[in-house]
């Protein structure tokens, strides 16, 4: 393009880096409280830029509290466990979908493709898992429902698989006497490292961020994950603040820091894997949305 | 085909559908069970007997749902809402695509690439904290920095309706355009250079160049992105309903959606019946919206149609 178009740039830029900006500094804000004293945040509010800087919050988070700990913990667990099994899950059901040959190929592809385009809904399903399967306050709760296999992944994977693994490599590893199982796992997986790793991070994103199945599933405090937790502290905020209205006693509530500290926390691994990996989020987004 | 060949054939394919049982056992109850169990918006629902076998009482649940108020207003506030999160949200990321195509520089194109997509990776329950910062009515950002010192008094934002339809639009925009944006610039950046080049040899300007190459390039994604929200127009996000505006009764009439009413109805009210029945409302009009927001994109272009 022959744009002579300084004056251009500078509007572009000014606008993207407003919306940057816009998408950034809220996190700031989150961050600034937590490393304010307390005394500070009720006197000025929450601030962009700390006041008095103040590190107890964090200092309480690691070495007193022995919840947050948990459901850091949990939510570790949960977030591993869930996306290996997920992956394991996705990866046996895409591979045969991508056989061109197997008889019977559309019929299972329309059995999961279904699932995007009816659903049962939070009523039956609820119903279910609590009353047939009995599954709440185990820590399957925050793992199964809904979570472990989902039509998108498949078709994601599929799509992968059909277009960047050759007939004639399948071929050859059948000719040598490989079988299926050894032709996925030592032929086809290897050669699928730019999605597995997509498919990583998408799954263990909706883990580490899943509340749901936390709020449906679960009321015993010692099977909170950080998310639910997380929640449950806002709610405690709002009864303490009602109960106060009504004239009741103040108890004691995490301070804003504190609470603040814990939202931190929680956002925290996603920050820390998210610029190393952004590549591979991008394109797990882009295909999942357009060819999905 | 004789016998021998068939069996040699089912041998060597037995190992495939051996892989596609876990996956197809786990739909199977996630996914279809619960389908089966929409008959429960028909039921009067008893813990004892469970979802299948509970008395069937006809429309009974239907009838009631809708003889209430909150029929109407959570399919408004549903429909209203997302279409309103359709327009506004594809014309930021459209506008969005197009600005970041048009920087010159790499590294700032992809930190700004970078930077718009945090906000869609962060949990609803940290958004809620992150809004709750700014909205509170002691220590929150606006009014204690914002509001305090222009002279005005503080704003009880989460007990005033009036504000609450703009502040939900503009936290889903802020948490989502990011990704809609990413969606629409992976298509802007596969137009083809000459386009641009024949268009400034014709004299274009950059509002035509825009208009006449880079949105109808991007026709096709735009259908397809705006029909696949149009079919799911009767669902919403649970947490940006409920979660983000901290489940404020005094906001109910502008935050109740389908969804955040179904969770009521079953959790908090324990009107199971109600709730089932507005469950079975959004699945099938949801169904029925999906395959005809499809059979729409096959007439319009086949290609881009998901079925």
């Amino acid at each position: 393009m022959v744009i002579k178009d300084t004056k251009y740039q500078v509007v572009v830029n000014t606008v993207l880096i407003i919306l940057s900006l816009m998408c950034v500094m809220p996190f700031i804000l989150l961050l600034s409280s937590s490393i304010t004293s307390e005394t500070a945040l009720v006197k000025t509010g929450y601030r962009f830029w700390p006041t008095e800087i103040d590190l107890s919050a964090y200092k309480y988070l690691l070495m007193d509290s022995t919840s947050i700990v948990r459901g850091y913990a949990i939510s570790f667990f949960v977030t591993i466990v869930g996306t290996l099994t997920s992956l394991m899950l996705t990866t046996l059901y895409a591979y045969p979908l991508s056989r061109k040959n197997l008889p019977g190929r559309n019929i299972f592809a329309f059995y999961i493709f279904f699932t995007m385009l009816f659903n049962g809904g939070l009523v039956p399903g609820y119903m279910m898992w609590t009353q047939m399967f009995h599954i709440k306050n185990t820590i399957f709760a925050l793992i199964v429902p809904g979570l472990l296999l989902n039509a998108f992944n498949v078709i994601m994977m599929r799509t992968y698989f059909t277009t960047n693994i050759p007939e004639e490599v399948l071929e050859a590893a059948r000719i040598d006497g490989g079988g299926e199982l050894y032709i996925l796992t030592k032929v086809v997986l290897p050669m699928s490292k730019p999605i597995i790793v997509t498919l990583v991070l998408l799954i263990g994103l909706s883990y580490w961020n899943d509340w749901l199945n936390g709020l449906y599933y679960v009321n015993r405090d010692n099977l909170y994950s950080i998310q639910v937790l997380l929640k449950k502290m806002m709610d405690d905020i709002e009864m303490i603040k009602k109960a106060s209205a009504a004239g009741a006693s103040t108890m004691k509530m995490p301070s804003i820091s504190i609470r603040m500290a814990v939202a931190v926390m929680g956002a925290l691994p996603i920050m820390c894997v998210y610029p190393f990996f952004q590549k591979y989020f991008v394109k797990g987004i882009v295909i999942g949305a357009v060819k999905g | 085909m004789n016998k021998k060949s068939t069996f040699v054939k089912w041998r060597r394919y037995l190992p495939l559908y051996l892989m596609l049982i876990p996956g197809a056992v786990y739909i199977f109850i996630n996914n279809y069970i619960p389908m089966a169990g929409l008959i429960m918006a028909f039921e009067k629902y008893d813990y004892k007997l469970g979802m299948f076998k509970s008395p069937k009482i006809g429309l009974d649940n239907f009838t009631y749902l809708f003889a209430t108020k909150d029929a109407l207003n959570i399919t408004r506030n549903t429909l209203l809402y997302n279409a309103v999160f359709i327009i506004l949200g594809n014309i930021l990321a459209i506008t969005v695509a197009v600005l970041l195509n048009d920087v010159r520089s790499k590294t700032k194109k992809k930190l700004y690439q970078t930077l718009i997509l945090i906000p869609y990776l962060i949990s609803t329950v940290i958004v809620s904290y992150i809004v709750y910062g700014f909205l509170n009515t002691q220590n929150g950002f606006i009014n204690n920095s914002i509001l305090e010192p222009l002279g005005k008094n503080g704003i009880a934002w989460y007990s005033q309706p009036k504000y609450w339809p703009f502040i939900i639009t503009f936290v889903y925009l802020w948490k989502n355009f990011g990704y809609s944006s990413i969606i629409y610039f992976a298509t802007v950046v596969g137009i083809d250079k000459t386009y641009y080049e024949a268009a400034v040899i014709d004299g274009a300007t950059r509002w035509q160049q825009v208009r006449y190459v880079t949105l109808s390039s991007l026709k096709p994604t735009i259908i397809t992105l705006v029909l696949m929200s149009i079919g799911r127009i009767f669902y919403s996000d649970f947490g940006l309903f409920y979660q983000v505006p901290m489940n404020s009764g005094a906001l109910i009439d502008v935050t109740n959606t389908i969804d955040t009413y179904v969770y009521r109805g079953l959790t908090t009210l324990n009107n199971v019946g109600m709730s089932a029945a507005a469950g079975f409302y959004q699945s099938i009009v949801g169904f029925i919206l999906v395959l005809t927001a499809n059979m729409i994109v096959r007439k319009v272009s086949r290609e881009n149609a998901l079925f």
